[in-house]
């Protein structure tokens, strides 16, 4: 327990002598923020409201980025053979990578917040509890996901690509960038696959919607299984040595990480609702009548 | 070999890497206080040896104990015990010299104070840079300095000078006779032959992994035959022929008007030359002792040279 502390502080330090951090974890998602509150939702409280649970769900995200990339370099660089002739286990040096990642996106999620409030008006985040489970239990999910990335990949090269081919359907078919309802019929059929949908529309219901946690269980419980089970795989598949190279079934076991989701996609595109809830979410922004987004701005837009 | 208590034992261990096999059949074992090596060329099966004693590796077959416990089965405990300077690794770019040693003295219940390691180890003015600021030779002090921090029972020093240059690896050298003074155990591997015949009190020669020599160095510079050359000026010449009837001579000749002497029993020989030049009423100009090295033994044990 000493050692997942002083580690945890460790990388923390690290992290914040590091520029890179400053940009994935800093501004990236600041610049997601303005972008969608600004540009998108032109300022008006009621539509930043409706995507702030997106923004916030991108910046949870984002942790998949950095985790990976830290880690594969650590091996690369021979800095984990080092720790491995101490008494650190790979228990200690997984869970200080999560902890230390949370505690560094926390402050960044706060400040989108505080943004909403601030500068954008918007005077009620709907059920704050459940939004904090969801965000906490989200970036320990797709922290261990980062981790597994690392495990299975030999090179950073490798671990970029995976990360891009992660990355990208996770933040298009999700609804975190292009809102779900606005989505054809297929890829809201696919999306419920994905655990980013879970987070992201878990989120916006928090938020958008003011739904407590205990009606948000399918996406509490689903993520807080994955995060279990992915967090459990990354020490499995955990490599001190960067010579050691992957075995090829080990690679197969990734794919136990989607089982979870896939058994889910197919239970909620037979009798779920979070398409409809999608949708009904994205008209109650319309009014019930219209279906473009109003144009009229609001008197207490900044812009 | 003394049979005191060996607080490191090898038994027949082997280890492959697919199909190559690294380790095949190694034994030895190491005393408290002492310092031995495992000398051989890159690719001998050194590493692999030293990595599985320090629990970074499982063996394949054969037996192992460090300090009395099985560094596959014990590996969390025995790591409390042991210090080891790995070959190919590194710290963070940003962590900064000091913060390296507390960090790392952190982990264990035995520790150091970090302070009086960075005055011993020369790195008090270097206690605030980062560790992507340091020359080879101080991260390679931080790197002893770092496997000192729980006062571990046994040290493990993976080729501590490779790729140093002359000067900095005579101050890795002065470091580890200090710690040697103090009756540390290490166990080193190295490719330089200075290296083991000046630091180790027994020396593992390892080739193809096995090992071929096992001694004090001057046991197997004796054992391989090796001869000690006298090389003498004298102020007259001298007829070859009278040097060679000299005791314990095995062979005389002039070279560029020295003598060049092979003894396998030098002083017998040193006072033999001495008398026998008083007699011949001659006088001795100049005399140099060379004794055989731990290269000669290499090149007998396996007909390769030991750098190529």
């Amino acid at each position: 327990m000493r050692n997942f502390a002083t580690l945890t502080r460790m990388r923390i330090q690290l992290t914040l002598r590091n520029k890179m951090f400053l940009f994935f974890t800093v501004l990236m998602p600041f610049a997601f923020f303005f972008l969608y509150a600004g540009v998108f939702a032109k300022g008006q409280p009621m539509v930043v409201k409706f995507f702030l649970g997106p923004v916030v769900a991108l910046t949870v995200m984002g942790s998949f980025w950095g985790l990976s990339a830290a880690l594969v370099m650590f091996r690369e660089q021979g800095i984990l053979r080092r720790f491995h002739v101490t008494p650190v286990t790979a228990s200690d040096m997984l869970a200080s990578s999560i902890v230390a990642n949370y505690v560094l996106m926390f402050p960044t999620v706060l400040l989108e917040f505080l943004f909403a409030r601030y500068i954008f008006h918007v005077a009620h985040f709907g059920d704050l509890l459940a939004a904090f489970l969801l965000i906490s239990i989200g970036t320990i999910s797709f922290a261990s996901l980062g981790l597994v990335v690392a495990s299975v990949t030999n090179t950073m090269q490798e671990t970029q690509v995976i990360n891009q081919l992660l990355w990208l359907p996770l933040i298009f078919l999700s609804g975190a960038t292009f809102p779900l309802a606005f989505l054809p019929q297929v890829v809201q059929k696919v999306s419920l696959f994905l655990p980013a949908t879970y987070l992201v529309q878990g989120l916006q219901r928090a938020i958008f919607n003011s739904i407590p946690i205990w009606q948000l269980g399918v996406q509490v419980g689903s993520l807080a299984f994955w995060a279990v089970l992915t967090f459990f795989l990354s020490t499995q598949l955990f490599r001190w040595e960067p010579e050691v190279k992957v075995p090829r079934n080990a690679k197969l076991l990734v794919l136990a990480t989607a089982i979870p989701f896939l058994l889910l996609g197919l239970w909620e595109n037979k009798y779920g609702n979070i398409p409809a809830q999608a949708q009904s979410a994205y008209d109650s922004l319309n009014g019930p009548a219209k279906s473009a987004p109003p144009q009229d701005s609001q008197p207490d837009s900044p812009k | 070999m003394s049979m005191g208590n060996p607080i490191l034992q090898v038994e027949n261990l082997v280890k492959h890497y697919g199909d190559v096999e690294a380790v095949r059949g190694v034994s030895f074992s190491v005393e408290e206080g002492e310092v031995f090596g495992l000398l051989g060329p890159n690719g001998a099966g050194k590493t692999s040896t030293v990595e599985i004693l320090e629990g970074l590796r499982n063996l394949d077959s054969g037996r192992v104990s460090v300090c009395g416990l099985d560094p596959q089965r014990d590996s969390q405990a025995l790591k409390h015990e042991i210090g080891a300077a790995l070959q190919s690794t590194s710290l963070p770019d940003k962590l900064r010299v000091m913060e390296a040693l507390r960090l790392f003295s952190g982990f264990y219940k035995r520790r150091r104070n970090p302070e009086e390691l960075l005055k011993r180890f020369g790195l008090e003015e270097k206690r605030n840079a980062f560790y992507s600021q340091l020359s080879g030779g101080q991260k390679q002090r931080l790197a002893l300095a770092m496997a000192l921090v729980n006062d571990p029972k046994v040290l493990f020093f993976d080729e501590p000078t490779a790729g140093l240059d002359p000067q900095v690896r005579r101050e890795i050298y002065d470091i580890i006779e200090e710690l040697k003074r103090e009756k540390k155990t290490i166990v080193m591997t190295t490719h330089y032959i200075e290296e083991a015949e000046r630091l180790c009190d027994r020396v593992a020669i390892v080739d193809h992994g096995k090992v071929v020599a096992l001694g004090t160095p001057r046991e197997l510079k004796t054992r391989s035959g090796g001869t000690t050359r006298i090389e003498v000026r004298l102020a007259k010449p001298e007829a070859d022929g009278a040097l060679k009837k000299l005791d314990g001579v095995a062979d005389a000749r002039e070279v560029d008007g020295a003598y060049v002497i092979h003894s396998n029993r030098p002083p017998q020989t040193i006072v033999a030359i001495v008398k026998h030049l008083e007699a011949e009423g001659n006088e001795l100009v100049s005399l140099e002792i060379a004794s055989p090295s731990l290269e000669d033994v290499f090149i007998e044990m396996t007909g390769r040279r030991l750098r190529d």
